[in-house]
């Protein structure tokens, strides 16, 4: 697609039911009340000249390029930071005017090294289409202006340049780092002509920056520049798309040139990110052309064998025998598929259908089995359905934020932004976290209340909480009479009524005093709008469900669910997981979350597909594994997802890989997973193929092909490759007729096509006849399941218990600029901000065993043991230690157990118990696993033509 | 699946729904009926039957409505 032009109205176009009048240039023009004069002109196509400003900050009037004469009023006010009032006329283009505007460019351009025709910018560049629009000839001051040209180049950012000769210090970058980023990582140092970019620092890769790419896409000049446009030129066309990393789902404009992507740029009409980004989906897009990928499907009898390339036809019938063979002679639930939490809707949908309709049974799960089914559970047994209530813009509503488990600005970082914004407006913070997260202090960012529990003591903690709600008459009780079952209610209230849930009482089980959390309880349940965002510090307990459960009763007791800046939000971790979980990616349920004993939904999907469907539920990710080790489970099909390194008590998956008969892998990369595969299938990347992906907003958005699938297939082409080779034919000609079928089967999605996705840009589900463009905030006069139901939420401890062996509890988390595994940031420039996990320690757990900082240090579990570095850090409290889980060769899930979520099994990654010594050498599983890691990923390549 | 794992999951469940009494036992069975497969229901009940000792006796008393 030819590149279109995107707009910049100047200043950020208002929202406003009053409006007012104007008249610009002779014509009448109409906008919200408290739109500048500048955006009022451009919304109607009438372009005033401008350079310091731009619309995604508000306006500074600094250039005096943007200046108008308005009738009835002396001078020539600048357009950018004078409101539109009704009845004004507005003279854009005079002579008077014209002189002054060319006065200011002169003086710009006499400061301005004249290299446009070999300049990375060049026909991309503001400062060189206004020297043009104002009609600039000559420049009476000369060349050489005082300008910092001597000063080298900041290259040391991996994606982008800063090169302050070309700077105009019109403070764009500056106020987007601000405003829109909240990291405040740049100022203008100095006075008058003196005056410069600083980030306060040696460069920008040492400063605060994090490369959120915020000021690169601000500053009008070549300034701050990609180096991928540097090194290719300027894009020629673009494709709109969505971020393949975390659950916020942005999305991008993907510019490219002669068939290459040439950078990613946030799209500012994208409902979920409004022209933000971060440094993943932003710079990080370099492992979809890595070396590594592996575009050649390839097969093997035994995982001791060398891996052998094949034609996909070979592939897909060598895979289908295996499995038919499995079926006959194991039985037909001794197979199962896991679809991908990367993939689009579309493919997991897919992958589901091919087990429940062709496998014939409901062995099916995806990756939210280790982070979210808590949430799915929880929310479905209280609110009636298995999504966040709210969309992310809600947050801007919001006057009291309880952030729990969560750490948004390293993890959700776009969606950490606006909520920043909202908190420098003056809403107040309450973090429950083990560990000292940014947003419990940052630049303009200070919590009300930081309540740092022991980690496995958050259902205490929440039980708390809502004891002080109910004791203390802070119930909506109106509220709650109106919308919940009164009978739950009741036997809730008595029971969280009970002294044994006070502040006072739990206070020795979660380590937070009484008087902090009471205050914390007062502060939410008094709040006029109080919103709750959680993320895996939540679900991934022995209790996570539990305390799904227990944060939705204090969101229904305190009336705040069902309106805009309410409700019960998880932050999802993939792209896509809530759409994977949306689709049926679940052994319990079809898509819309429909159980697979209900017959009537059975039927509907038996008559779709034409076979009879399984009405039991099948085995989740744990027990697939589980059973594989008893002998009852043999063959898995794993589509974009690595279980040997990102599931738990990695030696425990190993055997069940190791057990299974004919695993068969679609991935990007040789990953963990394959390494104990028969059967490789090459995917495709998000920039490979159209689909969609559904963010933690519900918000169901497109994703285009930009560049053709490496291997030739999209993913999507794959898995009816397979099922076409079990003798069982699916039809489809492109996604869209996938999303048709999702639709007629799914209520939830009935109104859902990719013509209604292109007309409304994206859609929050439910949308159907009830909600045709949509449903932004869910259980606004009813709940789904009708009446909100409080469940009991005992606290019961976990089993995973310190002792004298291991008497640290481990914690573990994630980083802005790595996303987890490493399968894809890994294979990028990102290492630069991190290139190894480090174990966390406080000081005082470090003296007491002898531990300097960056020391290499053995951590020991029940389940097992690998080495890192020691980071001393007092984030975290005595008796807890924290790592990333980014690097293959840490294997930190090599020491998690198998501990699980009593609902859900979801694994208890956040609770483990650990010794921490010194030590010199790697762990006996990092020397075996690295010296099997070659023999296993062995590929013998077939001699090129011609060569021997 | 080892008779140990499938102990611990039970009572995971049971000592979770404890909280509702009288009713824990039904609501223990319907976790099971809507979550484990046939075959986990059915190695749980030949564990009781093996006498069980490991079980939570809601665990037990919810068998009997598999
Ligand atoms: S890249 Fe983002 S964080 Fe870094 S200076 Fe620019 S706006 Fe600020
Ligand atoms: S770096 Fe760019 S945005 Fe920042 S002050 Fe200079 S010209 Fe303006
Ligand atoms: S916040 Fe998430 S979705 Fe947005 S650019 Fe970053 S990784 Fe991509
Ligand atoms: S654009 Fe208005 S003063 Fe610069």
């Amino acid at each position: 697609m030819p590149l279109p032009k995107v707009i910049d109205y100047g200043t950020p176009l208002r929202e406003s039911a009053d409006t007012v009048t104007l008249t610009i240039d002779g014509r009448a023009v109409r906008v919200p009340k408290g739109t500048a004069i500048l955006a009022a002109a451009r919304s109607h196509g009438i372009e005033i000249p401008k350079l310091c400003a731009t619309d995604m900050v508000e306006a500074f009037g600094s250039c005096r390029l943007c200046l108008v004469e308005i009738e009835g009023r002396r001078g020539t006010p600048a357009s950018c930071t004078t409101p539109a009032e009704d009845g004004m006329v507005v003279h854009t283009q005079t002579a008077r005017l014209a002189a002054l505007r060319r006065g200011v460019m002169e003086l710009y351009i006499s400061d301005h090294p004249l290299d446009c025709l070999t300049c990375s910018a060049n026909g991309d560049c503001e400062l060189q289409d206004m020297a043009g629009a104002v009609g600039l000839r000559e420049v009476r001051y000369g060349q050489d202006g005082r300008k910092h040209r001597t000063e080298a180049k900041d290259e040391s950012n991996p994606y982008f340049t800063f090169d302050s000769s070309k700077c105009i210090v019109c403070s764009r970058c500056v106020r987007a780092c601000a405003e829109v980023q909240g990291t405040f990582a740049l100022t203008i140092t100095g006075r008058g002509l003196e005056s410069k970019v600083s980030t306060g620092s040696f460069d920008f890769l040492s400063s605060e920056c994090v490369s959120c790419g915020a000021c690169v896409q601000a500053c009008p000049t070549a300034t701050l520049n990609e180096k991928s446009v540097i090194e290719h030129g300027t894009p020629t066309g673009a494709t709109i798309t969505t971020c393949a990393y975390c659950g916020v789902g942005c999305s991008f404009r993907a510019e490219t040139q002669g068939g290459q992507l040439v950078r990613m740029v946030p799209y500012k009409r994208g409902q979920a990110n409004e022209g933000h980004s971060c440094v993943k989906g932003r710079f990080a897009y370099g492992y979809a052309t890595h070396p590594d990928r592996i575009t050649r499907p390839m097969i093997r009898a035994r995982i001791s064998d060398p891996w052998r390339e094949v034609s996909w036809d070979e592939a897909f019938a060598h895979a289908a025998s295996e499995f038919r063979r499995i079926q006959a002679q194991y039985g037909r639930e001794a197979v199962g598929g896991i679809t991908s939490s990367r993939c689009t809707n579309e493919e997991t949908f897919l992958v589901q259908k091919l087990v429940r309709a062709v496998f014939g049974n409901n062995n099916v799960d995806n990756c939210a089995r280790v982070c979210h089914s808590p949430t799915g559970y929880g929310l479905k047994q209280t609110f009636g359905t298995s999504a966040g209530t709210q969309d992310f813009k809600s947050v801007a509503q919001a006057d009291v934020i309880l952030l729990i488990g969560a750490n948004p600005t390293d993890a959700h970082p776009v969606f950490a932004s606006r909520m920043k914004r909202r908190l420098r407006e003056g809403a107040r913070l309450i973090v429950a976290d083990p560990r000292r997260i940014d947003l419990v202090r940052s630049p303009h960012i200070q919590a009300a209340h930081h309540l740092a529990l022991k980690p496995g003591t958050n259902v205490a903690l929440i039980n708390a909480l809502a004891h002080v709600v109910v004791s203390e008459g802070l119930v909506r009780e109106d509220y709650v009479r109106e919308r919940c079952d009164l009978a739950s209610f009741e036997a809730w209230a008595r029971f969280i009524a009970d002294p044994r849930h006070a502040p006072e009482a739990s206070a020795d089980i979660t380590g937070v005093p009484a008087g902090e959390l009471r205050a914390a309880a007062r502060l939410y349940a008094t709040a006029r709008n109080a919103a709750i965002y959680y993320g895996l510090g939540v679900t991934e307990h022995s209790q996570g469900s539990t305390m799904v459960m227990g944060m939705a009763n204090l969101a229904m007791a305190t009336g705040n669910v069902g309106r805009v800046g309410v409700g019960v939000n998880p932050l999802r971790g993939q792209n896509n997981v809530q759409g994977a979980c949306d689709m049926g990616s679940f052994p319990h349920e079809f898509s819309g979350y429909r159980h697979v004993s209900d017959d009537a939904t059975r039927e509907v999907f038996e008559q779709l597909w034409g076979v009879a469907l399984a009405r039991e539920p099948g085995l989740r990710i744990p027990n697939m594994v589980d059973e594989a080790q008893s002998g009852h489970f043999k063959g898995l099909y794993i589509q974009g997802e690595d279980i040997a390194q990102s599931d738990p008590d990695t030696q425990n998956v190993i055997a069940g890989l190791s057990a299974m008969e004919c695993v068969v892998v679609q991935d990007l990369f040789l990953n963990e997973t394959a390494k104990y595969a028969h059967v490789f299938l090459p995917g495709a990347s998000f920039l490979e193929k159209d689909g969609t992906f559904t963010n933690a907003e519900r918000r169901i958005s497109r994703v285009r092909k930009v560049i053709a699938p490496l291997a030739g297939l999209a993913d999507w082409e794959v898995t009816l490759g397979l099922a076409a080779a079990l003798g069982y034919p699916m039809q489809y000609a492109h996604p869209s007729e996938i999303m048709d079928e999702i639709a007629r089967a799914t209520p939830s999605f009935a109104g859902v096509s990719y013509a209604r996705l292109d007309e409304l840009g994206s859609i929050q589900w439910p949308c159907n006849a009830a909600a045709p463009t949509g449903t932004p905030i869910m259980h606004v006069e009813r709940f789904v399941r009708g009446k909100g139901r409080f469940m009991l939420t005992g606290y019961v401890p976990t089993e995973e218990r310190t002792g004298e062996r291991f008497p640290l509890l481990l914690t573990t988390g994630r980083i802005l600029s790595q996303y987890n595994v490493g399968t894809q940031t890994a294979r990028t420039p990102n290492t630069r901000w991190h290139d190894e996990d480090l174990l966390e320690i406080h000081p005082f757990d470090a003296e007491q065993r002898g531990i300097n900082d960056g020391d290499r240090v053995l951590l020991r579990s029940r389940a097992g043991a690998t080495s890192l570095r020691a980071q001393i850090s007092e984030r975290v409290q005595p008796g807890v230690v924290y790592t990333t889980f980014h690097h293959a060769r840490s294997g930190v899930n090599v020491v998690t157990t198998d501990y699980s979520d009593w609902a859900t099994n979801c694994p208890e990654y956040k609770v483990t118990a650990v010794q921490v010594t010194r030590t010199a050498a790697p762990s006996d599983w990092q020397r075996e696993n690295a010296a099997r890691a070659d023999f296993l990923r062995r590929i013998e390549r077939e001699l090129p033509e011609g060569a021997g | 699946m080892k008779p140990d794992k499938l102990a611990r999951m039970a009572n995971d469940i049971a000592h979770n729904l404890a909280a509702l009494g009288d009713a824990a036992p039904a609501a223990i069975a319907e976790h099971l009926r809507h979550f484990w497969t046939p075959r986990m229901r059915k190695e749980l009940l030949q564990l009781i039957q093996a006498g069980g000792a490991s079980l939570e006796p809601t665990v037990v008393e919810a068998a009997r409505a598999l």
